[in-house]
């Protein structure tokens, strides 16, 4: 085992770390903030909120986004919610719980002190959040309501219905632009970072191309901050935007920041089936719907083959020819266990035979049950006696489209069925990626200087995240952790003037981004980049996703490593390096993933142990569950790139002070 | 399903665009509009030709990316719907459909089916957030608010940004979008301290971007995918005369 990986937790009670560290912490005077200069790539929850709040304290920050406008990012499209530890509902929340919850959802392969802190700044967020105006929903007295979400048995979920991932990114958004008007931060929208410049091991910049003009731009930083999210596009399918990608982690990771954990990928439980080969990304259905819904497949296999062949409806089979196998299987959260759990129980069903749409590749997600319930629920709110059952339901679809509305519908719109009247069906799909660069305390990556925040860093979810913690993550590292701990590390470089960008290193870098960028375009071959993204996508599903086994990770390896050499001989990239290319942009992205993928099989080979989303054949419990070895694999995987895809593997040890190490029940 | 396309091709910003004509002859109805235009582009690079460039990214609707003026209408014949979630299974076999870009002076094009929106952006930069740094916060509960006006506020803040309001409108207005964001803030008790300079700010930088005048014809609230109300523009204009009258 290495020792060159240092946590940097602090020392002391996990409940007093954070407060000791920022009392302590090297602080930088006014004046100089003004002559230091700050990147921040991508503009999502952690990105525009880590600008927002760098700008006001006084530091000049550029930030860099591909989309159009800051305001796109992907944590737009977050459905559900956020967690906090504020106990509005006195149902026994506290910081320790959420702190709690998050270790034991990732099955105890996330850090402590990162988490607590997590936890300990949870509450400031959702404050945060209501003062810039954020309408989060809120009950008739005025107060902000809750939903529960899986992994938990308190009620700690902010929301804005199904779209607080836009209201919470339009608020961070708001405090970019307001910035952005002062000054403070200059934007650079339309622009993709290419590479991380370094001089003398430090980061000290990047290289970006303007998007419309394919200008190669030179940009320095006396920091450079990583907001870039996850990289789930990997597998071609996945509830990722078109865009996301893992281009500027992987730019870094070569720039030798380790990579943690890259085996640890969600797949999220509740998302719209595949529908045919044209699907060019797949549509979730936000976790909240499991509050109320009843997730089943039909108990007896002739009935399954009756729906799939479209001879049978589920409105048909009665109750007792149901099988709701999450209650069965976990009594104590039912419906709502975690992800990884919740989504290996579809894939047991479906595997045995019991998938209800064409492909056999679905389950169905009811909400019969709980029409009925809210129904019974207005009707004595409104003193209706002895209601008809069509009265109940016409009350009881009226509260679930507020509840619900906007998912509903856009169920309906991809699937052409009303799922008000007949039970939605749902598949796992590819939606988080708890990997990511390997962090300190600080946030830092194993570069000085570089830091990464957000899904792009590995840090507090372990091996499964739960539900409504990525929105929390995004915004604690960007509104209240980067912006102490970065001061630590620019609290020792106040002497460092800007450093011109016709220094050697920055040549250098473009020069390579240049060659990179014209070998793409010379390859001049045949087929496109979507040929390959789809092939490579089909490997890590099949060999790396829900289930693993080692034989399977070794044939990955070589199949991945096989369409990488295809991909560089024969990927056709139409038109030029100096114009508004969007296949060259994808070409770029692909490539890199073809590298990702294959150190995602690696992590997964390496890792004899099943964990969270990491679930390995060979090692699971008499009933399927996934077994975990504290002894032999208690360690975050950090991983150092030393050659053309030859890794070196570090492992950073995980101690627990405060939790009890178990196995993971949710019986 | 075969489908006739007519897109709007345009190199850059400084070139003169036209249409092309392209005909697919495998849609399947449960493809959206722009898994067509995936076709389509595959179909194009395989003949050595350029993909058309259009702006995407969630395909959920929510990430107001996509932006295609299908046969006349901004994110074409459904109601409701952006782009990216508008499937074929609303067109029929045989159908021809002509795809432009928004046309708008302030949304210049950059490239076929890309406009440049980046006038919505400095809008919201003259005004268009509450001025509260990161730590000012009081607790979230200390601030009752009653939830039919946290319903409105949120109504209003579901706008996505895409631009359909522009492209709807005969005078390329930006009221609708504009006005969404100073009603929500206006709503809400947070927004008051800065309501009156918020109003003006955004209106005056609105107008500095070049986008028309607003005749209340309502298109843009009939296109919006969202379906922001026009209420909210009546609200900005009160909003907005009251601001007039009592600023110094």
């Amino acid at each position: 085992m290495s020792n060159i990986l240092d946590s940097k937790i602090p020392e002391g009670p996990i409940d007093q770390k954070w407060t000791k560290y920022k009392s302590s912490v090297a602080l930088v005077n006014p004046a100089n903030k003004r002559s230091i200069e700050i990147i921040v790539v991508g503009t999502g929850l952690a990105g525009a909120s880590a600008a927002a709040t760098l700008a006001e304290m006084g530091y000049k920050v550029k930030a860099f986004c591909f989309q159009d406008s800051p305001r796109r990012a992907h944590s737009i499209a977050a459905q559900g919610g956020i967690n906090a530890a504020k106990n509005y509902q006195n149902d026994g929340d506290s910081v320790f719980r959420l702190f709690y919850d998050t270790i034991k959802g990732g099955d105890y392969r996330a850090r402590e002190g990162n988490v607590h802190r997590l936890a300990e700044v949870s509450s400031s967020i959702i404050d945060q959040c209501v003062a810039q105006g954020v309408p989060f929903a809120r009950e008739y007295g005025g107060m902000l309501s809750n939903r529960s979400f899986g992994g938990t048995q308190v009620q700690r979920t902010f929301y804005a219905a199904g779209q607080t991932g836009q209201q919470l990114l339009l608020g961070a958004y708001s405090a970019l632009q307001r910035q952005v008007g002062m000054g403070n931060v200059t934007m650079h929208t339309r622009h993709e970072m290419m590479d991380v410049v370094t001089i003398d091991g430090k980061a000290r910049g990047i290289i970006a191309r303007d998007l419309v003009s394919g200008k190669l731009e030179r940009h320095f930083g006396h920091a450079v901050v990583l907001a870039t999210g996850g990289y789930g596009n990997v597998f071609f399918l996945s509830t990722n935007a078109m865009g996301s990608n893992v281009t500027a982690a992987w730019k870094a990771h070569k720039k030798g920041a380790f990579f943690g954990n890259p085996c640890f990928t969600q797949i999220h439980p509740t998302c719209i089936p595949v529908s045919g080969d044209h699907q060019s990304k797949l549509t979730l259905m936000s976790e909240s719907l499991r509050n109320d819904g009843r997730i089943w497949v039909p108990a007896r296999k002739e009935d399954a083959e009756a729906v799939r062949a479209g001879k049978l409806k589920p409105n048909d089979i009665t109750e007792e020819n149901r099988d709701y196998y999450l209650e069965r299987r976990y009594p104590a959260f039912g419906n709502l266990v975690p992800r990884d759990v919740a989504s290996r129980a579809a894939k047991e069903r479906c595997d045995a035979g019991f998938g209800v749409n064409k492909t056999g590749q679905a389950v169905y997600l009811d909400y019969a049950a709980a029409i009925e319930r809210y129904g019974k629920i207005e009707a004595t709110k409104k003193n209706l006696n002895n209601p008809d059952k069509a009265t109940l339901i016409v009350l009881g679809k009226a509260v679930v489209k507020e509840k619900y509305g906007n998912l509903f519908d856009m169920y309906e719109q991809i699937t052409g069925v009303n799922p008000y009247n007949e039970p939605m069906q749902i598949y796992p799909a590819v939606h988080y990626t708890m990997g990511g660069l390997w962090v300190d305390y600080n946030l830092m990556t194993t570069v000085p200087g570089l830091y990464a925040i957000g899904e792009a860093n590995f840090s507090d979810h372990g091996a499964n995240r739960l539900g409504a913690s990525a929105l929390m993550q995004g915004l604690a590292d960007g509104y209240f952790v980067l912006p102490y701990t970065i001061g630590a590390y620019l609290s020792t470089d106040i002497r460092t003037k800007a450093i011109p960008t016709d220094h050697e290193a920055f040549v250098e870098a473009e020069n390579k981004v240049k060659a990179v960028i014209d070998h793409l375009i010379n390859v001049k071959g045949t087929k496109s980049v979507d040929y390959f993204h789809k092939i490579l996508g089909k490997i890590i599903w099949n060999e790396c996703g829900m289930s693993r086994n080692a034989e399977a990770l070794k044939k990955a390896i070589s199949d991945v490593q096989a369409l990488r050499a295809e991909f560089w001989s024969s990927v056709r990239v139409p038109g030029t390096a100096d114009e508004f290319n969007t296949e060259l942009e994808k070409a770029g992205r692909v490539a890199d993933f073809l590298e990702l993928g294959e150190l995602m099989c690696k992590d997964a080979l390496e890792r004899n142990e099943s964990c969270g989303g990491h679930f390995r054949e060979e090692y699971q419990t008499e009933e399927g569950e996934a077994l975990r070895d504290d002894e032999n694999f208690s360690f975050v995987s950090a991983w150092e790139l030393t050659g053309d895809n030859q890794w070196n593997l570090h492992k950073e040890e995980l101690k627990y002070e405060n939790i009890k190490i178990a196995a993971r029940s949710y019986k | 399903m075969k489908i006739t396309l007519k897109v709007w091709r345009q190199k850059n910003n400084a070139a003169k665009g036209q249409f092309e004509t392209y005909k697919l002859d495998h849609v399947s109805e449960d493809m959206s509009f722009l898994e067509m235009f995936d076709v389509l582009n595959e179909q194009l690079i395989n003949e050595g030709k350029e993909p058309v460039v259009f702006d995407h990214d969630c395909r959920e609707g929510i990430c107001g990316s996509c932006s295609m003026y299908i046969n006349g209408r901004p994110h074409g014949p459904k109601n409701a719907v952006t782009t990216c979630q508008l499937h074929m299974r609303s067109f029929k076999d045989g159908d021809i459909i002509v795809v432009e870009p928004w046309r708008a002076a302030a949304f210049p094009v950059l490239k076929d089916l890309s406009v440049d929106r980046s006038s919505f952006d400095r809008i919201m930069s003259a005004g268009g957030f509450v001025s509260v740094n990161t730590g000012n916060a009081q607790d979230a509960n200390n601030l009752p608010i009653g939830k039919e006006i946290a319903d409105e506020a949120f109504s209003s803040a579901a706008c996505i940004g895409c631009g359909a309001c522009v492209a709807a409108c005969k005078n390329a207005s930006a009221m609708l979008f504009v006005s969404a964001k100073v009603s929500q803030l206006a709503l809400l008790p947070q927004g008051q301290p800065e309501a009156r300079k918020r109003v003006l700010a955004m209106v005056n930088q609105m107008d500095a971007e070049g986008f028309g005048a607003c005749t209340n014809t309502g298109a843009c609230s009939a296109e919006c995918p969202k379906e922001i109300s026009l209420s909210n523009i009546a609200r900005m204009n009160r909003e907005y005369l009251s601001a007039g009258i009592i600023a110094e």
